[in-house]
């Protein structure tokens, strides 16, 4: 018998007093952030116990000459944008996708990058280009729809590559070192494929214990337990609370495919900057997939909102309440940030979830 | 640079989405213009005095793709839909118009097969189809990659119910929120086909005319203060309504929402907050608390029915929001839909 939501916060609450100091830990992940507030998990964690949220919204941690990139190329006659929903919304320096189809650019919905490359095949006199977004969660299917594009000999799509690494990201913010962090909530999916081994570095080299947990309340309170006890007992280990699903070495399959077609690249994030072997970039015998190379598109610079706080908030630094723009220039009708638009966005969720609830003292 | 508001200059189609974004539009760009005080109550149809009693008067235009999806089609939407519009202000759907919205390409065997179930639900909801109008359109979607499109608006006459006092505003502290069945499997459905999903074996949409439950609900004599169909913004649509009309709050519980297993595994797959997903047959009630077993027991007396439940209470807590008890104990505000509702990336 698995142990009830109260079982589980009284043992919260005993290894936080056993730690005697108050303690942050960051969900690294964007479903987590969302599950906690979902489930209404905040207002159930000890008071020393303050959580802050991660790098890991795709959506938010896309950079913006990515956005603009994309833009650019919606509006290139003959081409088809096909992109996961998440990305519509996202403020560009001159607007978003939404925008660019209300004003006659082709861009398309879909749900799998499978679904775009079957555009591709059915559309012979369009050049689709699909934005490859997310993490090790979602690089695989990318990256399997190029080979089939190479397969069939489509020369009609390309990706625009915007996946990144979960791990690098996690070192880059403990080498800036600004922000106390106890200890990682490591997301579920990500690590079905990375395998809970990948974050051994982050333990070993860092001294900072990493907990892979699910998304369900239960689960992620268990890994809290466990990363909390971990910080009490002064050790720092990689456990694998979400055993079930996440084995230590990954899905081989998924990894060797990225091996076979992408190389590790420097990649740039949004309000993050670049990241020295952060992302995914499409090796060299696969470069004519990658939509840059095609249509001779070249990546500006970010010229971010100055008012937007998304980096700072992404990197724990400060809380969406803390920035001036949350809740009033910046909300989800009229987002300035990422952070405001996913679905999986940390200020959405304090937003959606959050925001009344906390003016209103509960 | 001072941070700037972004407006829209254009229709995006999170307009058409059932969430706040909508409410702008209406609120800032229709009512303005052709506003009345029939139109500014914004309920779902007109309420006009006719021959010593009084007629509901409704349209709603369908535009769904795909056309034809597990548990129904455009036609059967076209008639449930502006059936339910009519049920839910306490009308019995008399008569229906039908305007069809063809696009060159469309194959007649779709056609038929929608007009065969638009005639079939209007049968079962005892509602005739008594005028029509039909146009054909230019192809319009660019590169042939989607089928052909039909669109269709339904208008609807129906006779209310003499006795019934639905009013928002008369939604009180104690009163009792229900619903009358497992939520968000419409949508579902749909997105599920559109995601290329494996559900479709099971999620299957609930569209259905809601006029023979809504009767039976109506006929207990209970004192039933509100009803709205669930579709476009969910439940959770519908309670944003109902706490902005009333000026009190609801809290509901988690654990008392009906969900299907497949429905509650779609979701969680697909990112979505159930309560938000749109439903096509499903209604929202709020009754006096007294009252609630009555209308549960009449709810799951009828087949479209049988899933009913009390899924939380009207409180005088302050400001009004909505708030969910969560399955683990916790608390937290449920708001109005955004909008077009996104699958999220992973």
């Amino acid at each position: 018998m698995s142990r009830s939501i109260d079982e589980l916060r009284a043992e919260l609450t005993a290894a936080c007093r056993a730690v005697g100091r108050p303690v942050q830990i960051m969900e690294v992940c964007g479903t987590h952030t969302v599950s906690i507030f979902r489930n209404g998990l905040r207002p159930l964690l000890p008071e020393n116990l303050r959580l802050v949220s991660g790098p890991g919204c795709p959506v938010c941690v896309t950079a913006q000459r990515h956005i603009d990139a994309a833009l650019e190329l919606a509006a290139r006659p003959g081409v088809l944008i096909a992109t996961y929903g998440d990305m519509m919304r996202v403020p560009g320096r001159r607007g978003s996708l939404e925008r660019q189809r209300a004003a006659g650019a082709q861009v398309r919905v879909v749900n799998s990058a499978r679904s775009a490359f079957e555009l591709a095949r059915d559309n012979p006199a369009q050049q689709i280009v699909f934005l490859g977004v997310g993490f090790e969660t979602t690089a695989p299917a990318t990256v399997a729809t190029v080979l089939a594009a190479e397969r069939v000999g489509l020369d009609n799509f390309t990706v625009l590559m915007c996946h990144k690494l979960v791990v690098p990201a996690m070192a880059a913010l403990l080498d800036a070192g600004d922000v106390p962090l106890d200890g990682f909530l490591a997301p579920g999916h990500v690590s079905v494929i990375i395998g809970a081994a990948a974050y051994r570095p982050i333990a070993e080299r860092y001294r900072r214990p990493v907990v892979v947990a699910g998304f369900e309340p239960d689960s992620i309170l268990r890994g809290l337990v466990a990363l909390v006890r971990q910080i009490a007992g002064g050790r720092a280990a990689v456990e694998n609370a979400y055993s079930a699903v996440v084995r230590d070495e990954g899905n081989r399959v998924a990894l060797d495919l990225l091996e076979r077609v992408c190389v590790v690249a420097d990649a740039p994030w949004r309000a993050l900057g670049v990241i020295p072997r952060s992302g995914l970039e499409l090796g060299p015998a696969y470069r004519r997939f990658d939509a840059l190379e095609r249509f001779d598109v070249h990546l500006g610079e970010d010229e971010d909102h100055p008012a937007c706080r998304c980096g700072e908030v992404i990197t724990g630094r400060v809380l969406p309440a803390d920035c001036a723009a949350f809740g009033r220039a910046c909300t989800p009708l009229t987002p300035i940030g990422p952070c405001m638009v996913s679905s999986e966005g940390t200020c959405a969720a304090w937003y959606k979830y959050g925001q009344v609830l906390a003016e209103r003292g509960a | 640079m001072m941070p700037t508001r972004t407006t829209h200059d254009h229709v995006v189609l999170a307009h058409g989405g059932g969430g706040e974004l909508m409410g702008r539009l209406i609120r800032e760009h229709i009512l303005p213009r052709i506003g009345n005080p029939w139109l500014a109550v914004l309920t779902d149809g007109a309420v006009v005095p006719w021959g010593g009693g009084e007629v509901v008067f409704t349209t709603d235009s369908y535009v769904v793709t795909p056309l034809e999806f597990p548990g129904g089609d455009i036609g059967r939407l076209a008639v449930a839909g502006t059936v339910n519009d009519l049920a839910v202000m306490g009308a019995e759907p008399v008569a229906l118009s039908l305007g069809l919205i063809l696009e060159e390409g469309l194959p007649l065997a779709v056609l038929d097969r929608v007009l065969d179930s638009l005639a079939a639900t209007a049968r079962e909801a005892g509602v005739a189809i008594a005028t029509g109008d039909t146009k054909v359109i230019e192809r319009r979607t660019a590169g042939g990659d989607t089928a052909a499109q039909m669109f269709i608006n339904t208008a609807g006459v129906g006779r209310r119910r003499p006795g019934l006092n639905l009013d928002v505003a008369r939604i009180a502290p104690g009163d009792a929120v229900l619903v009358t069945g497992p939520l968000a499997e419409h949508g579902l459905a749909i997105m599920s086909v559109r995601a290329g999903l494996e559900f479709e074996s099971t999620l299957r949409s609930d569209v259905a005319p809601l006029g023979g439950l809504l009767g039976a609900v109506f006929a207990t004599g209970a004192d039933v203060r509100f009803v709205r169909d669930a579709t476009r913004g969910g439940a959770a649509g519908v309670l944003a309504d109902i706490v902005a009309g009333c000026g009190h709050s609801v809290e509901i519980d988690e654990r008392a929402i009906p969900l299907s297993p497949t429905g509650r595994h779609a979701a969680e797959m697909l990112g979505l907050d159930p309560l938000a997903v749109a439903n096509e047959g499903k209604c929202v009630l709020v009754t006096a608390a007294a009252d609630a077993e009555r209308v549960l027991a009449a709810c799951r007396g009828h087949p479209l029915g049988r899933g009913a439940a009390v899924i939380g209470r009207v409180t005088a807590s302050q400001p009004p929001l909505v708030e969910l008890l969560t399955r683990a104990g916790g608390r937290r505000i449920v708001q109005r839909p955004y909008g077009e509702d996104l699958p999220r990336i992973c």
